[in-house]
């Protein structure tokens, strides 16, 4: 019965509490996650063209890079309010709002990750006979990953950390919970949904490290690239 | 369209920006919370990563610590503080989140900025004959100087977006505006706080961006 009381005690860790509101915070906990899946995996439909745009000439990539650099700028309360006229309370609001944050740092990667790749094994492939498609996607592409990566890893783990701000609107994930125990002070759901949220990032984190291992096993030889071409990117909101 | 229409009208509106929550008041306290972090943030961060970055260690943690940062909402741990007694100290809580997420860029900026000086200009230098402290002041700050402003730079864009956020555990800021708006059902009155915000962090960018090229000791066009 100890347990029963530290709900009545509000304390911040709480067995009971787990228990008894296990299926709000496994929704939670799925709404966050399909929320930031859906964020990343849009965001990098739309960087990677953006990307080959931008390498494609200094015309393009000046717009490409100072727009995506611009919309990064504002902050993400700002950023959902303003989406509100087109979306109105949905997740497709939280979605795209996200979407816009990660393209930056997306963007960014899959450039400076494809401006890497050596001239003379391009030289090679071409001599090989490999047209463009070819080329991009079994020279360049694979010879990428690791800034790819890199930069897929820093804008998931952010845009864990944002969708908590879609509480704003009913769609932020955990970051619901947190915004519904705010009035009442409810300490033991604050800290476990905060504590979810910091998990799923790491998680997540780890998650795609190990994907990179699985498709670039030619680099596990050397460093992990992944921690230079990230430090590169000087680039952070914590909105 | 009319929701942009009579955010306009909102946002010209006198009455809306005097009185006590009214968006110049609100201005102020954005722009103070956001300073003291900011300068806060410098105090501890620069001193330490520009020695880290002079004596060449601990860089690991310097770059780890600013990634653990990203994983860690702003939201949770302002939430966090007002349930705890810093609910009752005014702007405290607001410069104390702002100030932890300051410091990360800040202190990776500054701290790979000091160690990718080239190495045979350090031993340029030291075979002139200059001491650490000529080393530093000379030749690693001038060169570690670009890095160390892009670190300023997203720190300040950072904290301006933050300070926003505190809004949402009732805290001080433009962000009110946006939540008041949303509690009282007024979208015109979201959209004209959220444009207020958005332009205020793109101001501060591009007046730090100013700053950066007219006081770059290199004095050279850098592209951005």
């Amino acid at each position: 019965m100890a347990e029963q009381n530290c709900l009545v005690a509000n304390d911040w860790i709480c067995g009971e509490y787990l228990r008894s509101r296990g299926q709000e915070l496994t929704d939670a906990t799925v709404q966050h996650i399909w929320i930031t899946a859906a964020s990343v995996l849009i965001g990098l439909a739309v960087a990677f063209p953006l990307a080959l745009l931008a390498r494609r000439g200094r015309h393009f990539a000046g717009p490409v890079l100072g727009l995506t650099t611009v919309l990064y700028t504002v902050p993400s309360l700002a950023m959902f309010s303003l989406l509100l006229p087109l979306f109105g309370l949905s997740a497709a609001l939280v979605v795209t709002g996200l979407v816009l944050y990660s393209l930056t740092i997306l963007v960014r990667n899959i450039l400076a990750g494809l401006e890497a790749v050596p001239q003379e094994a391009r030289e090679a492939a071409q001599g090989m006979g490999y047209g463009p498609v070819r080329l991009l996607w079994e020279v360049e592409l694979p010879l990428a990953l690791p800034a790819l990566m890199a930069g897929l890893r820093i804008a998931t783990v952010s845009t864990v950390a944002l969708t908590t701000v879609g509480s704003l609107v009913g769609k932020g994930g955990l970051g619901n919970l947190i915004e519904d125990a705010l009035p009442s002070f409810f300490k033991a759901q604050v800290l476990t949904a905060s504590v979810l949220c910091v998990l799923l990032a790491v998680a997540a984190d780890l998650l795609l490290l190990g994907i990179q291992r699985l498709l670039t096993p030619w680099t596990r030889i050397r460093t992990p690239a992944g921690a230079s071409a990230g430090a590169g990117i000087a680039k952070t909101e914590a909105g | 369209m009319g929701v942009i229409g009579e955010s306009w009208a909102w946002l010209t509106t006198g009455a809306n920006w005097s009185g006590d929550g009214g968006a110049a008041p609100r201005l102020a306290e954005h722009l103070y919370v956001s300073g003291i972090a900011l300068a806060v943030a410098c105090a501890i961060a620069l001193p330490v990563a520009l020695y880290l970055g002079h004596v060449g260690k601990g860089g690991a943690l310097a770059v780890n610590l600013s990634n653990v940062g990203r994983a860690v909402p702003v939201f949770a741990v302002l939430a966090l503080f007002m349930m705890t007694p810093l609910r009752n100290s005014g702007y405290l809580p607001t410069v104390i989140a702002l100030v932890l997420f300051a410091v990360p860029p800040l202190l990776t900026n500054a701290y790979v900025g000091m160690r990718e000086v080239d190495r045979s200009v350090l031993e340029a230098a030291r075979g002139m004959g200059m001491s650490g402290g000529q080393l530093f002041v000379r030749v690693e700050l001038p060169l570690a100087y670009p890095m160390i402003m892009t670190g300023l730079r997203s720190a300040a864009v950072q904290v301006i977006a933050t300070a926003s956020i505190a809004a949402m555990v009732g805290l001080g800021g433009l962000g009110r505006i946006i939540t008041a708006g949303f509690n009282t059902y007024d979208t015109p009155q979201v959209f004209a706080g959220a444009v207020l915000v958005a332009l205020l962090a793109l101001v501060v960018e591009g007046v730090l961006v100013a700053l950066d090229r007219l006081l770059s000791p290199l004095r050279r066009r850098r592209t951005v």
